[in-house]
């Protein structure tokens, strides 16, 4: 008897892992992987830094440039069946449905499809409109990112205060809009934003905080205080929305991504998992509130949890309990390592603990972040990686499930 | 097994100091060192930093 028939959807960073994880766990497992890109696996972190900076500078040729961002993988050749260039349109009966009408006969059905940039509600000069998520986003955007071209950033988020650092090493003119009163307001809290807006203005960038878009024209875009200025280029960043159409009638609640229990199950559904970006579970080590949380090591981590819960109930059994994964992400900006552990965007109040945010780049600043007094996140700028591992460590602690603290200021 | 770190790749993201402490560590002036020469119990602890590397720096054999 052949060991469980496992179809995961999305060949990315999440997909690509929980077939490794499921491969380690269930040798005998038959494993299929979804992917509607056509090309291999890849990671997606350098498009908006040195991938498009490559690709706009064209002296490395572009398979080149890919074949760095190719994720290397444990599996063997043909230990896994891969169908890419293929999306998946639904699941009927249990089994997933692709769009060439294939039906993959499946037992489990691990949902890895990622999130895909959220666009304006506004026409106009679609030709000269980009987003950043796939590889192919980067090739079509870096074609434009010519020295002297006026480039406009709608959304300062990670991806898009990323992209207009790049642009100003490649000599753009670069203006970033943002509707909230600073840029990258929900993931750092007030004062790491507006020292980061700062940052971004001593390199150039006009940042227009508190602002939107009323109109885009040929070779301008209008703000909502009438401002008009002047775009060659136009990249939107406005965050991102899940790709959950497909699970539509699966029983599963697609509120904002996948809502899942402890062990990566879908609420709603006996085999469905997912993974990566979409999935929305809660997190022990903070509360018991379900979030999506759209960090790179978010599908290791989610991979690593769905393969074992596969494995275990495929042995009859329950995984351990408790899934508890310590975020950290990261940005880098004109050469600024951002680096953070923890939920920052969870805090109330934010300390210094060292450096000073005014000189962020020149000297390294560490900011503690807490919630009713509890420390929930460190982020360090530019900070010494051996002083930041000791903060980690002091978060790590005080996140405890033993902690006292935490258990006093667990909500609902 | 063998550990090796790509210098020319690797960003001090640390992802690997969390993964496998007791292989990967920084140093005071947070420069990266590892141990070279692990034994198979070590094994999973390495590959799950190598995974966990977003540059793709770490090359075991």
């Amino acid at each position: 008897m052949g060991g469980p028939r496992i179809t995961i959807v999305g060949a990315s960073l999440a997909g690509l892992r929980t077939a490794e994880a499921l491969m380690a766990e269930l040798p005998g497992a038959r494993v299929t992987l979804v992917g509607d890109e056509p090309h291999l696996p890849y990671n997606r972190p350098p498009l908006s830094k040195d991938g498009i900076e490559a690709l706009a500078q064209g002296e490395t040729p572009e398979t080149e440039v890919f074949d760095k961002l190719v994720l290397r993988s444990k599996l063997a050749p043909g230990q896994v069946e891969m169908r890419l260039g293929t999306a998946a349109t639904g699941i009927e009966g249990g089994d997933v449905r692709l769009a060439d009408g294939t039906l993959i006969r499946s037992d489990w059905i691990v949902a890895a499809t990622g999130i895909r940039p959220r666009r304006l509600a506004l026409s106009g000069a679609m030709d000269r409109r980009h987003v950043l998520r796939s590889f192919d986003d980067a090739r079509a955007l870096a074609a434009g990112l010519r020295p002297g071209a006026r480039l406009v950033v709608i959304g300062a988020g990670f991806i898009g205060c990323e992209i207009a650092a790049t642009a100003r090493k490649l000599g753009l003119h670069v203006t970033l809009i943002e509707p909230a009163p600073q840029p990258m307001l929900r993931a750092l809290g007030a004062r790491v934003a507006a020292a980061m807006a700062a940052f971004h203005r001593r390199h150039g960038v006009t940042v227009l905080t508190g602002r939107s878009l009323e109109r885009i024209e040929a070779d301008r875009v209008i703000l909502d205080d009438g401002q008009a200025i002047e775009a060659d280029l136009i990249v939107e960043a406005l965050g991102s929305l899940p790709n959950t159409e497909w699970l539509a009638g699966s029983g599963a609640d697609l509120g904002d991504g996948v809502l899942l229990d402890a062990r990566l199950i879908a609420e709603g559904t006996e085999n469905l998992l997912a993974v990566g970006d979409i999935a929305r579970f809660a997190n022990p080590l903070f509360d018991a509130v379900p979030r999506r949380v759209e960090h790179w090591c978010v599908p290791g981590q989610t991979a690593k949890r769905a393969a074992e819960t596969i494995a275990a109930r495929t042995r009859g059994e329950d995984p351990a309990p408790d899934f508890a994964p310590m975020p950290s992400f990261w940005s880098d900006q004109y050469g600024l390592r951002l680096q953070a552990f923890g939920a920052p965007t969870l805090a109330e109040t934010q300390t210094v603990v060292e450096g000073d945010l005014s000189r962020i780049g020149a000297a390294p600043v560490i900011v503690e972040y807490a919630r009713a007094g509890q420390l929930v996140g460190v982020i360090g700028l530019g900070a010494n990686p051996a002083t930041l591992a000791r903060h980690r460590a002091r978060l790590v602690a005080a996140l405890a499930p033993s902690s006292p603290a935490l258990s006093s200021n667990v909500t609902a | 097994m063998k550990v090796h770190v790509d210098m020319s790749i690797c960003l001090l993201h640390g992802q690997c100091v969390i993964a496998a402490p007791e292989i990967f560590s920084f140093d005071d002036a947070g420069g990266l060192v590892w141990v070279a020469e692990i034994d198979e119990v070590q094994a999973g602890d390495a590959e799950a930093a190598s995974d966990a590397c977003p540059e793709q720096a770490i090359v075991l054999g």
